[in-house]
């Protein structure tokens, strides 16, 4: 038993010897993996910026990026559970495509003839019609997977030819706009912004419930007397989560409307414009807030609920989950459920964005949505995945795109780059999975 | 003995299951009573865990009854078979190797907080208390179980099987994973649970465990029962003989497996 004993001592936090780092990680529980991925996303943001000429890490561009980011991070949140579980969902970019059209059909031309034009239902509408269709193509494909034993690989391919069609199919291929104006504001630009005030407010009450939720953690392990996290280290936490939000919410405040817009909006409600024209900040834009919104959820649901235990369990073992008395085939149903749901957002910030409506909506999301996926750290055989891993890995991909495009590399060279970089990371992963056992 | 007045905890009657064209199990009829350790024993593909994955609910039987308390049972599924008290400890022991001990142990069962969500502290503390009664020298709580050794994610399978009291305990080769000591250690529990009245079925090659252990033994040959004997009246060379060429001794129940004379 001597060994098991040397092995229970190195893994306790709290009575590790060893090197600095190590007792500093071990106190502050914080994933290594996490440290390494935003360590990558920042290497690549500076090196962006000294290659494109000091133009990458600008307030502007960021809040582009994040603007760009929030589509694909909200469809990979849902994907992390459906690879997690062994499987895969190729239909993700076509069911973007039709559920846009579906919603750019009802706001367009069917609620204002209902409704009247302008009504301010139509958006609300429209989304949850959104909603509810992606839900239902979920369970339609979940339940040929779970229950008919058709393989998610075939029954999605099956989906993204299926769904491509049928968004062509909805208006003949017609590109459908210009959308609801208050639809419009999930897209993001000036108006889709929640202003300097408002981000304040949002980026105190983030930092009150980071603050909250490490006192109730703390409780939470004094309820059963187990080993505390030192108080620096929980100092060091909050700190470092507040201070990720409130730079956030700086960087985004330091956003102008551009002058032409911020002139106009002076002109229509008499406000002077003072010399140097006038500074109206963006602050954070919706569609972040909403992909900010998902991902605190769907980490909730992934950690913290049964539903989310199941899916790991499944990924690790299925047939132990199923032995365990789990119904794994209502799980997988519900994961892909989920995911459709996720992508009836996504299709909203999309086709908001836009302003439009297209057929070809969404083509190859599938693809940067499993290499965001895949990138953030799930596993590809199953069972490891986080959330936050996932949108840190859209981030990466879409930094890489718009780093780029800031340095003006050639449409196909950045293909290839993105693809190359692809294999690297999991590679990368790879090792470090290999050396972590 | 007078055990044999009482209704069986579990009677298995006239199983069969084929799978394609194999009849894996063939009118195989078994009882199990309270505080009883049955043997199953058999060559590798004779039936035994076959038919046990029928109690279990892993298997759908084609034909045959499954009496608890005397009364007709409905098992289809891993979950029923948990509702009348049948928990089981697999041959591959069937833990999720990616959760920690404490979410293997409430896998499917878990403690939930007032508003819903996964009370993990409560699990863990409850997982210390029980794998602490187990084996004092498992600490690896925060792991996955896949970073365990045999001996510990067989702890972590055996406490499963006995948080959530069960009635009807069924271990498919307990100890095929384990050393000297951590054998011996199951041996122990067997007779502790034992003792508190539940009914074992416990599966296994080595016809000496099962002479320790068992109170009857069954053995099976080809998906049929070859003969049940209590174990005080047959020797184990006499066994061997049902094992190896389904020859039932005068000391046993001959089943419909067994070598014509």
């Amino acid at each position: 038993m001597a060994e098991q004993n040397t092995i229970e001592s190195s893994s306790t936090p709290g009575f590790i010897a060893g090197s600095p780092i190590q007792r500093f990680l071990s106190a502050t529980e914080i994933d290594t993996r996490l440290v390494g991925m935003i360590g990558a996303l920042l290497l690549i943001w500076m090196g962006f910026h000294f290659l494109s000429g000091g133009l990458f890490m600008t307030p502007r561009n960021l809040w582009n990026l994040s603007v760009q980011t929030a589509s694909i991070s909200i469809m990979a949140t849902g994907m992390v559970l459906v690879i997690v579980t062994r499987n895969i969902d190729l239909s993700v970019g076509s069911l973007l495509g039709i559920i846009a059209m579906v919603m750019g059909v009802m706001q367009a031309e069917y609620l204002p003839g209902m409704l009247g034009f302008g009504h301010p239902l139509i958006w609300a509408i429209a989304l949850a019609v959104g909603i509810v269709c992606g839900v239902a193509i979920g369970a339609l494909q979940g339940a040929i997977i779970a229950y008919l034993r058709v393989p998610a690989f075939i029954v999605t391919l099956g989906g993204y030819l299926v769904w491509r069609g049928a968004a062509w199919w909805v208006t003949s291929g017609r590109t459908v706009a210009p959308l609801d104006s208050r639809f419009r504001l999930m897209g993001g630009g000036p108006e889709g912004a929640v202003g300097a005030t408002v981000s304040w407010i949002l980026a105190i009450v983030a930092c009150l419930g980071i603050g909250a939720y490490l006192i109730y953690a703390r409780g939470q392990r004094h309820r059963f007397s187990f080993q505390q996290r030192p108080l620096w280290a929980e100092a060091l936490l909050a700190a470092l989560g507040c201070g990720a939000v409130i730079g956030a919410v700086l960087v985004f405040n330091a956003y102008p409307w551009p002058v032409r817009i911020a002139q106009n909006y002076a002109n229509a409600h008499n406000i002077p414009i003072p010399d140097g024209g006038l500074f109206i900040s963006h602050g954070i834009a919706i569609p972040v807030l909403l992909a900010v919104a998902v991902g605190v959820v769907m980490t909730f649901i992934a950690t913290r609920t049964r539903f989310g235990r199941y899916v790991f369990a499944m990924g690790g073992n299925p047939e132990a989950a199923d032995l365990a008395g789990i119904n794994t085939r209502w799980v997988t149903v519900k994961i892909f459920m989920l995911l459709g749901g996720l992508c009836a957002i996504a299709a909203a910030i999309s086709s908001a964005r836009l302003n439009a409506a297209t057929n070809a909506m969404g083509t190859l999301d599938e693809l940067y949505v499993i290499a965001a996926a895949v990138i953030g750290g799930t596993s590809l055989s199953g069972g490891v995945g986080t959330i936050v891993g996932a949108m840190i890995g859209a981030l990466v991909m879409q930094s890489l795109q718009s780093g780029m495009v800031l340095m003006g590399l050639d449409s196909p060279l950045q293909s290839i780059v993105v693809g190359i970089v692809l294999v690297v990371a999991v590679w990368l992963d790879t090792l470090y999975r290999n050396r972590a056992q | 003995m007078n055990q044999h007045m009482q209704t069986p905890l579990v009677e298995l009657d006239d199983i069969s299951i084929a799978f394609g064209g194999i009849r894996a199990v063939d009118g195989a009829s078994l009882d199990l009573y309270p505080g009883e350790v049955v043997g199953l024993l058999g060559h590798n593909g004779a039936g035994k865990s076959t038919l046990i994955k029928i109690l279990s609910g892993a298997y759908k039987r084609d034909s045959g009854a499954i009496r608890i308390d005397g009364e007709d049972a409905t098992i289809n599924n891993p979950r029923d078979a948990k509702a009348y008290g049948i928990e089981t400890i697999y041959q591959t022991l069937a833990v999720a190797d990616n959760v920690d001990a404490a979410a293997n142990l409430f896998l499917g069962r878990e403690l939930v907080t007032a508003i819903g969500t996964l009370d993990d502290v409560a699990m863990e503390a409850k997982a210390r208390e029980v794998m602490g009664r187990l084996n004092p020298n498992f600490r690896r709580f925060k792991e996955p179980v896949k970073a365990l050794s045999g001996g510990q994610r067989q702890s972590v399978a055996i406490a499963r099987a006995i948080l959530f009291n069960a009635r009807i305990l069924i271990m498919d080769e307990p100890t095929a994973a384990l050393g000297p000591q951590e054998t011996a250690q199951v041996g122990d529990l067997i007779r502790q649970l034992k003792s508190e009245g539940i009914g074992i079925f416990l599966i296994s090659h080595d016809i000496h465990d099962v002479f320790d252990l068992a109170d009857r033994v069954c053995v099976m040959k080809n998906g049929q029962v070859v003969g049940i004997a209590r174990t005080a009246d047959v020797t184990k060379d006499e066994v061997l003989g049902m094992i190896i060429m389904g020859k039932c001794p005068p000391g046993a129940i001959p089943g419909p497996g067994a070598m014509k004379a």
